[in-house]
């Protein structure tokens, strides 16, 4: 069943649910500890597993003596590379839906070790502790051989990679000349930036829940962002029918983009729960969250050519990425700088490196939250070189058409969104000097910068089912990351048939319902947020048809157009006292319940003839205390245009929640490597810091009006990572308005300051 | 977790009796022994639990001082009233570690023992010299920017974690020991040690031996002193560089002071010959920055900890400046 090419446009009611800070519908299961993650689904006769991680960044397992871990009581088995089940051989076989191009990680497949904390054994015991006690028994020996995790000291050993994965863009060809324009510019900005690694750190931890059943099958829990990219991912691998395999994940404490890929606590647990035919938990500790997926450490250069009056003539923006040495991971970093200003002679390059690593992974808008910090920073150090306003010079610059492709934008109210938080943030009383404005020993600083995401759509399916209790229920194998999805797909649907937000309910994590991509990429809204609203349209429909159709007329013959939904009923809208109450028209119809199934698409042919994106205006204060090089960010406003809020409350929670990573990219997190070992060190969130309470400011937080046709029917494009990615560089440029220090390496943490201040 | 035996000690003497047998650990509020027992740090065979003898008071003494039980929790110290009236600097160092929930249940006589953060002491697949003798220092030549510039040796350059030990180290508290041998009190500044080539030892307590309490002597500096941390998120990390500072100042002229960091070295820094060049000196930048230059002498950085020398150094000015000024912000 495929909806028609398209979906008439959501017009909400003037006081219906969409566009209302509508509570998160499940807040109390939160608050309350009812909701379950992936960890605390109770399960009868449950075992525990428990991975042992690689010493070694690179080399070849040389003996595993499990002797020791198997005596302990309660241990069942430990499971090596030397005694795992004959799995899948190619490589096609394991990539799930988010892999990039190359031969994905497969877990104790060989003695081969590829990267520092690569899983290389897993105990199985009748209790957490005595199978975390077990695997600290289990002797691995290795052979090592040489190893690069240094991104730095590898950085010409780099490669341009393809098409190496679904979204990616590579950059666009080189228009007209740059170095020539940069040699003959006016005023030229010519700068290297680097960012550090950064590893998600959700909440919850990494965990799976396989409960296997007597005739074969599996449910099982998981921390995931797909129920259905799991479950294909277990079906491939282990070889079993869909119809197999259950996956839930009906509540997940964060993800950020670490639930993309199914990781390996979720083959382990599963391959231990068929091996031995019983349900099987495995969790990572947080150590052993730093041993898979990250946001790739980064060298970026940013070259800027300017004429006199702030006008750019040449842009080069360069990256040098870190990818591992068995899969080709890649995300947009470049283009955006292309995309974002008018210039005439530019050159976008993206090259990776191959690291003894574990792949990258999307982190929270993957890409432009690396690549538009440098661009946002170089042109601060532009606007400063030429005496321009950084907001003026931005505006100087803009552009309503995509310099790279030459289309359009379908919507783009950055203008708005300088205008709105200038306003807001008392822009105008900026002094332009750096280390102008002070409080006692306290420099103080303000900076600005733009940022830009993607306004994706999917393809996704979703069911509506009516019942004659008046309650709807809507479903669609989707997650909710802690975004609000439940909220929100709940307020689409209630708009459509004018019921209470109270009488709808939203399925989700569960790879039985109707499908649904990965939540990702902030695409929810738009793809599974237009099928619920395509499935609502054609319950309304019928219900319309059914209306039509009853003795005594109730709506007198009205057309289609001519009535509301509102109130549980259907309403004459000219004449309101004609109306009939939606279970009224089910009962006359003899229906108990209306069921309707839609699947939705994105407009093809109006999206490819456009530019799709959200855009932002980030402003911040930051206080440097001159002395010690301690900072501190004491204010940020984030305007937003991204077309229609379906919910201010939740989306607002969404750009918040983004400035605080924001935050801590610039000056906080970072996974920090010895090279010598290859390991990642600061593997616990004592020593890898993210913002405290004592470091989040007060954070305003605008949305711009913005109308959109061509994005999908909701005019929504998405709010999960656009609020991210102007902040890194807002921070940056505010430290050097505050210092006149510029510090080009995220995190800036106080001794890079104080260094620079010394030279 | 390995397995482990425990009990609980009643009296003084039980704890000083089991804790004598090797392989025993005491454990107090648990906040740091436990998190390194589940990292396979410490493997300890027996856990004679503490927690319940009667040292958790706070009394005055008959000199005028106050004497912490070493099992009096960092929060009821840190929020006592005679604690902060006479000994700001103290309650302000307290208050700069941890977070609220550890402090509850962290005790003196716990935070006085709590081992280094060094990246390389937490992780048991990692060379370290203190974990275990004789693997090598995983931070020299590795990753060492939160590492010492005073008192390192070839073997191990880790520093001592505390704040509150720092305020103590300033204060010249004592610390009252009990053990198999009886009682004996040992002052601040030789409790905790230098790594040399021992680094496997922190303090100078023997096997067996219990902190009962921490003695305060009279002199708390109330009017001139002040704790000053410096690190990299605004709560809830550790020192990058820390200072206590106190100064006893008649007319604009220093009487005495006293001059304890943070964050430097294996144990908290206390710079006599500084103090003492301070002492009969005019309360100014220029007398503070000379103290800090004798502090910092012989301070020698490791590859990524360079910055912390300077740092060190606007740190003391900035914190003598504070002092001096009775700021108490
Ligand atoms: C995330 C985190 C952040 C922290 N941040 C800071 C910080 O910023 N600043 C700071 O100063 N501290 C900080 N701490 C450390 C904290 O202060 C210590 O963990 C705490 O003080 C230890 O006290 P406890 O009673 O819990 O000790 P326990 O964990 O019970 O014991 C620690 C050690 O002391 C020994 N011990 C305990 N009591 C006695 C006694 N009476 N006599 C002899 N030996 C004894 C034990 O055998 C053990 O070896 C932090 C801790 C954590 C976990
Ligand atoms: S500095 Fe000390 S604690 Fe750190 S690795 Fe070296 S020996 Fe171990």
């Amino acid at each position: 069943m495929i909806a028609k090419p398209r979906i008439p446009d959501l017009l909400p009611e003037p006081g219906g649910p969409v566009g209302r800070p509508v509570p998160r519908v499940d807040g109390r299961l939160k608050v309350t500890g009812a909701a379950r993650y992936a960890a605390e689904h109770p399960v009868p006769g449950l075992l525990h597993g428990y991975v042992v991680s690689a010493a070694i960044a690179r080399g070849r397992i040389t003996g595993i003596d499990t002797a020791a871990a198997l005596a302990v009581p309660g241990v069942i088995e430990v499971f090596t590379h030397r005694n795992r089940p004959d799995l899948a051989r190619f490589d096609r076989t394991w990539q799930d839906g988010d892999a990039p191009r190359g031969s994905p990680f497969r877990p104790l497949c060989d003695d081969e070790v590829q990267f520092s904390l690569q899983p290389v054994a897993l105990v199985v015991a009748d209790s957490p502790e005595t199978a975390r006690y077990a695997a600290r028994l289990v002797e691995v020996t290795y052979e090592a051989r040489e190893h690069r995790t240094d991104l730095h000291a590898h950085r010409h050993d780099s490669f341009t990679p393809g098409k190496a994965k679904g979204g990616f863009e590579p950059p666009p060809p080189p228009r007209g000349d740059p170095d020539r324009a940069l040699a003959l510019a006016d005023v030229r900005i010519d700068a290297r930036y680097t960012q550090a690694t950064e590893h998600h750190n959700p909440m919850e931890m990494h965990a799976t829940t396989a409960v296997y059943h007597d005739d074969g099958t599996l449910t099982v829990y998981d921390k995931t962002q797909g129920a259905q990219n799991t479950r294909s991912y277990i079906c491939k691998v282990f070889g079993l029918p869909a119809s197999a395999v259950r996956v839930l994940n009906p509540f997940v404490g964060g993800a950020f983009g670490s639930g993309l890929r199914p990781q390996h606590q979720l083959f382990l647990a599963v391959m231990a729960a068929t091996q031995l035919r019983r349900p099987v938990r495995v969790e990572l500790s947080r150590p052993q969250m730093f041993s898979f997926g990250h946001r790739p450490e980064t060298i970026q250069r940013v070259a800027l050519g300017a004429r006199r009056d702030g006008r750019l003539t040449a842009l080069i923006h360069e990256a040098v990425q870190e990818s591992s040495r068995h899969e080709t991971y890649v995300e947009i970093v470049v283009n955006w700088s292309g995309q974002q200003y008018r210039c005439d002679n530019v050159r976008l390059d993206y090259r990776l490196v191959r690291l003894d690593r574990a792949t990258p992974l999307d982190q929270r808008a993957p890409g432009a939250a690396t690549g538009v910090p440098a661009i946002e920073m170089a042109m601060d150090e532009l606007a400063f070189a030429l005496d321009v306003d950084p907001v003026d010079l931005r505006l100087r610059n803009y552009t309503d058409t995509d310099p790279n492709t030459g289309k359009p934008f379908s919507s783009k109210e950055l203008r708005a969104c300088f205008a709105q938080g200038a306003e807001r943030f008392g822009w105008a009383r900026r002094r332009p000097r750096p280390r102008s404005m002070r409080d006692g020993r306290e420099l103080i600083g303000w900076g600005v910068a733009a940022g830009v995401w993607d306004a994706m759509q999917g393809r996704a399916t979703a069911r509506a089912v009516l019942g004659l209790d008046g309650r709807l229920t809507v479903s669609s194998a989707t997650a909710d990351i802690g975004t609000g999805t439940y909220t929100v797909m709940s307020q689409i649907a209630a708009e459509v048939l004018g019921l209470p937000v109270e009488a709808v309910t939203f399925r989700l994590g569960d790879s039985d319902l109707p499908t649904a991509p990965i939540e990702g990429g902030s695409w929810t809204v738009s793809t599974v947020g237009s099928a619920v609203k395509a499935v609502c349209d054609r319950v309304r429909a019928r219900l319309f048809d059914l209306a039509s159709a009853m003795d005594g007329a109730p709506l007198g013959g009205a057309g289609a157009r001519d009535v509301t939904f509102a109130g549980g009923h259907i309403v004459v809208t000219a004449d309101p006292v004609r109306r009939v109450s939606l279970t009224d028209v089910m009962r006359s119809g003899g229906l108990p319940a209306i069921e309707e199934e839609a699947m939705s698409l994105p407009y093809m042919v109006a999206r490819s003839r456009h530019t799709l994106g959200t855009h932002s205006a980030v402003f911040a204060e930051v206080r440097v205390d001159e002395d010690l090089g301690t900072v501190r960010v004491t204010r940020v406003v984030s305007a937003i245009a991204a077309g229609r809020i379906i919910n201010p409350r939740t989306a607002a929670s969404q750009i918040s929640g983004a400035v605080v990573w924001g935050i801590g990219m610039a000056l906080e997190e970072e996974t920090i490597f010895d090279h010598t070992l290859g390991r990642c060190m600061n593997h616990d969130l004592a020593e890898y810091h993210v913002p405290v309470n004592a470091d989040v400011p007060e954070i305003d937080v605008i949305f711009v009006d913005e109308r959109d046709t061509v994005v999908n029917p909701l005019g929504a494009k998405g709010v999960g990572e656009i609020g991210i990615v102007g902040v890194p560089a807002a921070i940056a440029n505010a430290i050097f308005h505050a210092t006149g220090v510029r510090v080009r390496d995220l995190p800036i943490t106080l001794d890079k300051i104080l260094m620079r201040q010394e030279e | 977790m390995r397995p482990f035996r425990y009990a609980r000690a009643a009296h003084l003497d039980d704890a000083i009796a089991a804790g004598s047998e090797s392989g025993t650990a005491f454990v107090a509020g648990g906040t740091n022994l436990f998190d390194l027992m589940k990292a396979d740090v410490l493997r300890p065979d027996t856990l004679v639990d503490v927690s319940r003898l009667p040292l958790d008071t706070i009394d005055d003494t008959p000199d005028g001082g106050l004497r912490l039980g070493a099992l009096a929790r960092n929060a009821d110290t840190a929020y006592d009233p005679r604690v902060q009236s006479r000994y700001p600097m103290l309650a302000r160092a307290i208050l700069a570690g941890a977070s609220p929930q550890l402090r509850n249940m962290a005790t003196n006589g716990g935070n006085l023992m709590q081992r280094t953060r060094c990246y390389y002491f937490y992780d048991t697949a990692t060379p370290c010299n203190k974990r275990a003798p004789g693997s090598g220092c995983g931070a020299i030549g590795g990753v060492n920017r939160i590492h010492a510039i005073l008192g390192a040796s070839p073997s191990c350059i880790a520093v001592h974690p505390s704040d509150l030990c720092v305020a103590l180290a300033a204060l010249a508290a004592t610390v009252r020991v009990t053990g198999p041998d009886g009682e004996r009190t040992v002052p601040f500044a030789a409790f905790h040690r230098l790594p040399g080539d021992t680094p496997e030892r922190d303090t100078t307590l023997e096997p067996g031996e219990l902190i009962t309490a921490i003695d305060l002597p009279p002199q708390g500096f109330a009017a001139h002193s002040t704790y000053l941390k410096v690190r990299d998120r605004a709560s809830y990390a550790f020192a990058l560089v820390s200072v206590a500072a106190a100064l006893d100042i008649d007319g604009g002229t220093i009487r005495e002071a006293r001059l304890a960091l943070g964050g430097v070295a294996h144990k908290p820094w206390r710079d006599s010959g500084a103090e003492a060049a301070l002492a009969g000196k005019p309360a100014t930048p220029a007398t503070f920055a000379e103290a800090a230059g004798i502090v910092l002498r012989d301070a020698r950085a490791h590859d990524h900890n360079a910055f912390k020398i300077g740092l060190a150094r606007r740190a003391i000015v900035r914190a003598l400046t504070e002092a001096a000024g009775g700021k108490h912000p």
